[in-house]
This record gives structure tokens, C-alpha cells and sequence, in this order.
């Protein structure tokens, strides 16, 4: 998985002349396209359904274990929007919590492979021909040599299937991308004239590494990390699909799909419908992704 | 090229090595002792004692490390415990389905992108262009098992077009493993058919958002070779569209179309888990699966290694691949 395909969608240079980032455009501009107007109200949606899924939800007490026989298995209606489970909980309110689930895993897996990618990078790239520069490159390679969702299936099978070894094993696979890009980055800043003059000022190289360069690099990393929220959505939901991730009662949008597909074709809400959500969320992401990366530009330099 | 192929090769060697302390360590960490998962919660002390010794689990990492890589050259990947088997021999029965399905997948993705990704390219904001974003900008944010459901339930189940799960009614005479090239090869026409039918929606649904992608990139790249100047001197010449398209474009813009079908190739893998799962199709994907779920360790290694070792090939076969496509690259 893996390439932000819509890093590949725009040209480079289209928007090259419009750059100067002085925020007021930015934002003028981001809003101006239907799209990422689309993909920002999605994205807020799903953070709303993350932070007040009691009250969003009509029935808050069906994201958890409850039974409730008497409305079991019900196709969408008016009362149960998208149906109802074989134990009678609506799926609607399982969906909206599934929302929380979903972006706890990504704020996790995104914090983590952050914290270590990030850093790693930055040494490895400001300190680049030393050997423990050239060590963190080669173990970069071997991680990416995996693909992530093979890899972090492996992981799981270290720990007992649930939401916090899905996290832990995604984040496993997910940082040696941040420090690939941030170490691009720091080589291609490092010789700049700035960092020069910080030098021969007498900076001790922490600081020009973190007053100098870092803040040079926010924007790319900022970008990549929007673009990455629907991968991990995705992964983690195929996770959770395979069964290696959150479980049953925890109302997670794959685990729910995989478990609904043991009633088709009959009842085929009950796994259409968490994976219509999962779809949706990707997409929201995927558009505030777009929108941010033409905003501010990082890559169409 | 030749000596380019063993050179990289060589390069390569320090990531596989990287792969199998990466692979071994993960298997290591597995607590709650393989051994008792093994044999049961019945198992005496001498019993442990005795499985311990047979697997090399009494002795310092290190040495276990250099035990596993001493099986590895000799091709032993070790038992599964699930199956009772030797991995190797499970891996070579599962692995031609995910190879079948992978490879489907890859060429019905360039097949159908690239040409969809240069007619957007050529007849850019027109109902083709239009047409194809409308399936590539949703078409990377689908979740494959889903899209596996909604086919299943849509062709499948509702119209009976396709058969629901599973490879074959029949399996052909075994030469490869592959059920269409063997079914051909026997010339056994009803097997070739049904095996054809069975792989029509897995392969969709694992293609679907490649192609997506495909199409994008192959319509930026075209867009890109299209403005430069040569293209206009061709035009000046007469050559005709036709063949400044196929003939000059396509050469040009093919070689970032190249880098994705690349990267792709491990998308399609992974994805490969989903899909396998959903479809009960017998691939290496759902024995990995299977496998993760039972704690079996060394399958899972195995099934680990064997999809890293084919996405470092894959990658070292494109960089191959661009020297023919692109006559400027220098294998030297």
C-alpha cells in the first residue's frame, strides 16, 4: 500500500505560481475547492462521532455488549439507519463509535511512528557518511522491504489479538517512512546558507538541528501524516478484518464487517455498512490530504 | 547487464539478511512458549524438555539464529504446528494460488490503467478524463475486503454470475500449480473455464484500486511527455498522433508508471490477505493468516519471508526493466 497515489495525481508546477505562504491564501484557497471543503466537513464528522459519540449516536448503550433480541437482525429503516446486528444492536451507533476506534488507532500509530521516525531521521540525515547514519538507513530498508500489512500481521502474532497490538504493530511498520522522508529532507537543508551561518556562529549542532532544520521539515512531515491517516484506517480495519485486531465488543469498523460476513447474503447490512463508514472515512482524509499538500505545496516543487 | 544484475543482487544481500534477524527476532518475541502451545497443556516436563531440545529452543539466541539460517540453506523452514507439516511444503502448495491471483491482478491493473490513463491524457477534461477520475479518486479509498463483500454479494449471490468462493470446482492435472496455465497447458478446455470464472472477482477486487492508480499516474506522466517541446517538433515533421502517442509518449512517460507497478506489486500482496480471506481462496495469504491466528511461528515466518524476499525481487526486476524501457538509463 503505500504510495499516496494522489501525490501522483497533480502535476508538479501547477501551483507553483501562486506560492508565497502567506496564510490568509492558503486558506482561501483550500476552502475555494469543493473538494477539500468535502474532505475537511468528513474529516470533522468523524471527529465529532470520535470525541461525542453519546450523543451523536441514537443508541450509545449498543456499542457495547448488549443484547437486545427482540429488534435483532432488522434491515436499514427508519428507527435503525443502517440496520441492526444478530444480537439487535444498531449498527448505526456501533458505526459512530467505530469512528473513535478508528482515530485512536491512528492518533496512536501516527504519535509513535512520529516520535521515532522523526528523530531518526533527522540524526540520520544531519549526520549523514557517519556509520550510525548509515545504520539507521540500512535497518530503514529492511522495514520497507515488508510490506506493512504482512509485516504487521507477523507482529500480531507476538501478543493476544486486540486494539493495542494492532497499534503496536502498525506503528512498528509505520516509522522507518518518516524517517526515509526526513532524511531527504535534512540532506537537501543542511547545506542551505542559514544552517551555515548558525554553524560558524558556534550553534552546538543540536540546536541547528532543532532551531535550523526541523522546523524546515514540519510541513512535508505534516502533509505525509494526512495523507497516512487513511492508509492506517485502512490497515488497521484489514487488521481488524483478518482478526488480529479489536474484538468483539469493541465496535470497530473491520472487525464488524468481517463478523457480519457470516450472515450473507441475507443480512447484508450488517458488514456493507461498517465498511461504506471505512470507505468514507478514507476518502475524507484522502481529500483534506489533497487539499493540504496543494495548499501548502510541499511537493510540487 | 549482466554484471548490473549481480551487483545489484549483491546490494540486495545486506537487506535479506537484514529481513531474516527482523523476521527471526518477531518470532522470538511470540511469549506464552510455542512449545506449551504446541503440545498442549497435558505435556510433561520431559516432553518440554525433549521439544525444546528438537527445535533448538534450549540454546542463546544467537545460536538459534545461526541454526535457523543453517535450515534456511538447506531450504527447512521448520514444522508448522498447526498443520503438522513441513512450512516448505505448505508454503509450495499455497503459494501458486497467490501467485495466480497476484499476477492476474497485476496485468488486468496495466492493462486496463495505463490505456485508460493515456486516453484521459490525450482527451484531458473529456467524458473518458472525467470518467476515470470519477473511478480513481474513490478507487484508492476502498478497502479491498469490502469491495471483495459487495461483489459477492452483488454478482455472486444476487445474479449467480460467478461462483461465490474458492479456486475451482475441479482442479486441473498439477504441472505448476497455476489452474489456468495448467488447464491450458492439458488442454483441458472446462477447467480452464471454471477456473477463469472462479478468479474473475477476486481478481477485480484486488486490481480495482491498482488500477486506479494506474490510470492516474500513467494520465499525469502522458500529460507531462505531451507538453515537451519534441513532441511538438514531431508534430511539426508529420508524424502522425497516432504514433507520437504510442510511439513517443507512451516510451517516455512509462517509466514512472514503471516505479508504481513496483511498488504495486507489494500492495497487491498485502492486499492479497483480504482478498484471500474473503474469497476462501486457498493462497499463501490465507494460510499466513490462518497461521498468525494459531500462534504458529514458523509458518508465520516463512509466509513472512517468502513475501519480503518476492517484493525485494520484484523491486530489483523493475529497476531491470527501466534500462529497457528507457535507453538513457546506465546500468553502470
Amino acid at each position: 500500500m503505500s504510495i499516496p497515489a494522489s501525490a501522483t495525481t497533480e502535476l508538479p508546477g501547477l501551483h507553483a505560481a501562486a506560492r508565497r505562504r502567506r496564510p490568509a491564501r492558503w486558506v482561501r484557497r483550500f476552502l475555494r475547492n469543493p473538494l477539500s471543503a468535502a474532505g475537511a466537513t468528513i474529516v470533522a464528522l468523524l471527529v465529532g462521532c470520535a470525541l461525542i459519540p453519546g450523543l451523536l449516536a441514537p443508541f450509545p448503550g449498543d456499542a457495547g455488549p448488549s443484547v437486545h433480541f427482540d429488534r435483532a437482525s432488522r434491515p436499514p429503516g427508519a428507527v435503525h439507519w443502517f440496520g441492526t446486528d444478530e444480537v439487535g444492536r444498531d449498527i448505526f451507533s456501533r458505526t459512530v463509535y467505530g469512528a473513535r476506534v478508528s482515530l485512536a488507532l491512528v492518533v496512536a500509530v501516527l504519535g509513535i511512528a512520529l516520535g521515532v521516525g522523526v528523530p531518526l531521521g533527522l540524526v540520520a540525515g544531519y549526520w549523514n557518511g557517519h556509520w550510525s547514519s548509515a545504520g539507521i538507513m540500512r535497518v530503514t530498508d529492511v522495514f520497507l522491504s515488508v510490506p506493512p500489512l504482512a509485516l504487521a500481521l507477523a507482529v500480531t502474532a507476538a501478543f493476544r489479538p486486540d486494539l493495542w497490538s494492532a497499534m503496536l504493530a502498525i506503528s512498528f511498520t509505520w516509522w522507518p517512512w518518516f524517517t526515509r522522508l526526513v532524511y531527504g529532507e535534512v540532506l537537501s537543508r543542511r547545506e542551505e546558507p542559514y544552517v551555515e551561518a548558525a554553524r560558524a556562529l558556534g550553534q552546538h549542532d543540536a540546536v541547528v538541528l532543532i532551531r535550523e532544520i526541523l522546523p524546515n521539515v514540519v510541513s512535508p512531515v505534516v502533509v505525509k501524516a494526512t495523507l497516512d491517516v487513511s492508509f492506517v484506517i485502512l490497515l488497521g480495519s484489514g487488521l481488524a478484518f483478518l482478526g488480529v485486531g479489536a474484538q468483539e465488543p469493541t465496535p470497530d469498523w473491520g472487525a464488524m464487517v468481517a463478523r457480519g460476513r457470516t450472515f450473507l447474503p441475507n443480512n447484508w447490512w450488517m458488514s456493507t455498512m461498517p465498511g461504506l463508514a471505512i470507505f468514507v472515512a478514507v476518502m475524507g482524509f484522502n481529500l483534506l490530504g489533497d487539499a493540504l499538500r496543494d495548499a501548502l505545496d510541499v511537493w510540487g516543487q | 547487464m549482466r554484471d548490473f544484475l549481480l551487483r545489484r543482487l549483491v546490494q540486495v544481500l545486506p537487506t535479506v539478511f537484514g529481513l531474516l534477524v527482523l523476521i527471526f527476532v518477531v518470532s522470538r518475541m511470540i511469549p506464552g512458549d510455542p512449545v506449551r502451545l504446541a503440545l498442549g497443556p497435558e505435556a510433561t516436563k520431559q516432553q518440554i524438555a525433549a521439544y525444546e531440545e528438537k527445535l533448538g529452543l534450549d540454546r542463546p539466541l544467537p545460536a538459534q539464529f545461526g541454526h535457523y539460517v543453517a535450515g534456511l540453506f538447506r531450504g527447512d523452514l521448520g514444522e508448522s504446528f498447526r498443520t503438522s507439516r513441513d512450512v516448505r511444503l505448505d508454503i509450495r502448495d499455497f503459494l501458486p494460488a497467490t501467485v495466480e491471483l497476484v499476477t492476474t491482478a497485476l496485468i488486468v491493473a496495466v492493462c486496463l490503467g495505463v490505456p485508460f490513463g493515456i486516453l484521459s491524457a490525450v482527451y484531458p477534461n473529456t467524458w473518458v478524463d472525467n470518467l476515470s477520475r470519477l473511478v480513481a479518486v474513490p478507487g484508492v479509498a476502498l478497502p479491498r475486503f469490502w469491495v471483495g463483500i459487495l461483489l459477492q454479494v452483488g454478482l455472486a449471490y444476487q445474479l449467480g454470475l460467478f461462483p461465490i468462493v474458492g479456486r475451482a470446482t475441479r482442479a486441473p492435472q498439477s504441472i505448476s500449480g497455476l489452474y489456468l496455465l495448467d488447464a491450458a497447458l492439458t488442454g483441458d478446455g472446462t477447467a480452464f473455464l471454471d477456473a477463469a470464472r472462479h478468479l474473475v472477482l477476486p481478481t477485480l477486487t484486488l486490481a480495482l484500486p491498482t488500477l486506479a492508480q494506474v490510470a492516474r499516474l500513467t494520465r499525469a506522466a502522458m500529460i507531462d511527455v505531451l507538453r515537451r517541446p519534441f513532441m511538438l517538433v514531431h508534430a511539426a515533421y508529420g508524424v502522425s498522433p497516432r504514433r507520437m502517442v504510442w510511439r513517443y509518449g507512451l516510451r517516455n512517460g512509462l517509466t514512472s508508471v514503471l516505479t508504481l507497478v513496483g511498488m504495486t506489486y507489494g500492495a497487491l500482496i498485502e492486499n492479497a490477505f483480504l482478498v484471500e480471506v474473503v474469497f476462501s481462496w486457498p493462497g499463501l495469504s490465507a494460510y499466513g493468516a490462518a497461521a498468525v491466528l494459531a500462534k504458529d511461528f514458523n509458518a508465520v515466518v516463512g509466509v513472512t519471508l517468502v513475501v519480503g524476499l518476492s517484493f525485494v525481487l520484484a523491486n530489483v526486476l523493475v529497476d531491470l526493466l527501466y534500462g529497457y524501457v528507457d535507453p538513457r538509463v546506465r546500468y553502470n
